[in-house]
């Protein structure tokens, strides 16, 4: 029997649903657009004439943001989605499950490029920081950073109980990761320890990654070691997004 | 097409199925077989099976043992949910999209969809078809769940307890969409735990206790061999005796009460009706 449905028509159906669905949501629409945004405004007047902590915080909120994007709102998503059953029904149609899931990721793919570009305008207009000095280098740990955190995203949904207790389980992965990766402070600051801490993860070599490419003009080849390290952390999430995939919420039969 | 390569199979075919939960057995061997174009019910209290059985034959969960087929295919078979629509028990849809953009997403899905403004109309959403989701009162959400069900034009549909929870207006709005369903020709397994409802809209019926089935054949035939024969005595009380034939015991009853010289008060032979059946079947057993 042949598809009569075209994999790419599913999922690009069902990522221009998935805007829609943003934009119409309140809460999503906020925290996708005005919060980077708000965050930037407090932090610019803390930091007001002070280049260098400015040029700290710029890319550390634009690796936020993509962090936000896609690893934290596909983390609530995926769990109310499948507590209200939407998932489950889903199931039930003929559409391609990878091709579900690729309007679901290009959803947050697309709110982490917007949040990327109201980061990079607000700090050129706003804050006076220049604008970012290798863009091919920033485009290209942008995207490993999306691809790396889109699937830890969908790990971590699996391992949320219920709608409840989102929040607990994602701050308690999310809240640590900006605090010592270096999001609102240069991370050479911190305690060795703290610093170590923040070496295994992928949040600090994003930011890393985006800082010099923004700030320093430095290429991809300065930091190929954060690089591969997003690529593990991605490789990781992947496995453990498709292994631990459930359409249903765990109920007792 | 899938229907010439399936055209004369049976619908639904079930044998032995068994299904367990750890050490709870959900279902203890089940067979039964659904023709197409018929409105099968699955009668039973709540916790008997039902949905278990429901959720193998829709390919949400794996059975243990036993031959299952739908429309000819294994249950597991993606290829088969172009032809299947289902209506789980209960189940929500993206709030924040209007009645119409729902059931358009949904009908985009499949390759040989139903008209949207169709889908409406069957499902009597027309009033309500901009509104969005989360908007709609309990009824009318079940109504969407009909139209999703429906819009890629299947030929089997499932309907797990489709009208549980609701007020009379809704259940009847409710059975008038399932009756259409059947006018157009589709194969509907409905399960239910209400009485009414499978009498209503069943051409057949297996009641379905602890994972067995106890009875099965349309509902106004069911437990028909047995006959409930009822008279008062001559202290008054009132005596029952039931008989898969009740001539020989009308005949034995009658000569001893002229025997004795009495007459058999309020004297009665009935039918039992699918509650009677019901109630004795399933209280036999718990």
């Amino acid at each position: 029997m042949t598809e009569a449905v075209p994999w790419w028509g599913s999922a690009w159906r069902q990522f221009r649903l998935e805007r829609r669905m943003f934009w119409r949501n309140p809460t999503a629409a906020f925290f996708g657009v005005l919060l980077p945004l708000g965050l930037l405004a407090i932090f610019g007047a803390v930091f007001a004439g002070r280049d260098e902590d400015l040029a700290v915080i710029v890319p550390g909120i634009a690796g936020m943001s993509v962090m936000s994007a896609t690893f934290t709102s596909l983390a609530y998503n995926l769990t109310t989605l499948r507590e209200r059953g939407i998932l489950k029904r889903l199931r039930g149609t003929p559409m391609p499950t990878s091709a579900y899931l690729a309007g679901l990721a290009g959803n947050a793919v697309a709110n982490a490029a917007l949040q990327l570009v109201i980061v990079i305008l607000a700090g050129k207009l706003i804050l006076g920081v220049d604008w970012p000095r290798d863009w091919g280098s920033m485009a290209l740990f942008a995207a490993a950073g999306v691809v790396c955190f889109t699937f830890l995203g969908v790990a971590l949904a699996h391992a949320i109980p219920n709608p409840e207790s989102a929040p607990a389980y994602v701050n308690a992965v999310f809240l640590p990761q900006i605090l010592i990766a270096g999001v609102f402070y240069d991370a050479d600051e911190a305690p060795q320890i703290v610093r170590d801490i923040a070496q295994a993860l992928p949040l600090t070599h994003l930011v890393e990654g985006l800082s010099g490419a923004m700030i320093d003009g430095e290429g991809v080849a300065t930091h190929s070691v954060s690089l591969l390290i997003l690529g593990l952390w991605g490789l990781l999430g992947a496995i453990l997004a498709v292994r631990g995939f459930s359409w249903e919420a765990r109920r007792d039969p | 097409m899938m229907e010439a390569m399936t055209r004369g199979v049976p619908a639904i075919e079930v044998t032995g199925l068994s299904k367990a939960y750890g050490s709870l057995a959900a279902l203890r061997g089940v067979d039964f077989t659904v023709a197409r174009g018929e409105v099968f019910g699955l009668l039973g209290p709540n916790g008997a099976g039902k949905t278990t059985c429901v959720e193998v034959l829709e390919g949400y969960r794996q059975r243990d043992s036993g031959e299952v087929r739908v429309l000819g295919r294994d249950p597991g078979d993606r290829e088969l949910r172009a032809h299947v629509g289902i209506v789980l028990q209960s189940c929500g849809t993206y709030p924040h999209l209007t009645v119409r953009e729902t059931v358009a997403h949904w009908a985009a899905m499949y390759p040989r969809p139903r008209q949207v403004n169709e889908v409406l109309a069957l499902a009597g959403l027309d009033d309500c078809a901009d509104r969005r989701a989360r908007r709609l009162s309990g009824g009318q959400a079940r109504r969407l769940d009909f139209a999703l069900a429906l819009v890629g034009d299947p030929e089997l549909i499932f309907l797990d307890e489709p009208t549980t929870g609701f007020d009379p207006a809704a259940r009847r709005a409710a059975w008038d969409v399932i009756r259409a369903l059947r006018d157009l020709g589709k194969t509907v397994l409905l399960t239910t735990h209400y009485l009414d409802e499978a009498q209503a809209l069943a051409d057949r019926v297996a009641i379905l206790q602890d994972g067995v089935i106890l009875a099965e054949g349309p509902p106004d035939q069911l437990g028909a061999s047995r006959y409930r024969v009822a008279w008062r005595s001559a202290d008054g009380t009132l005596e029952e005796r039931f008989t898969e034939d009740p001539t020989a015991l009308l005949h034995t009853l009658t000569a001893e009460a002229v025997a004795r010289g009495e007459s058999l008060e309020d004297l009665s032979v009935t039918r039992p009706s699918l509650e009677d059946v019901y109630l004795e079947l399933t209280e036999a057993v718990a």
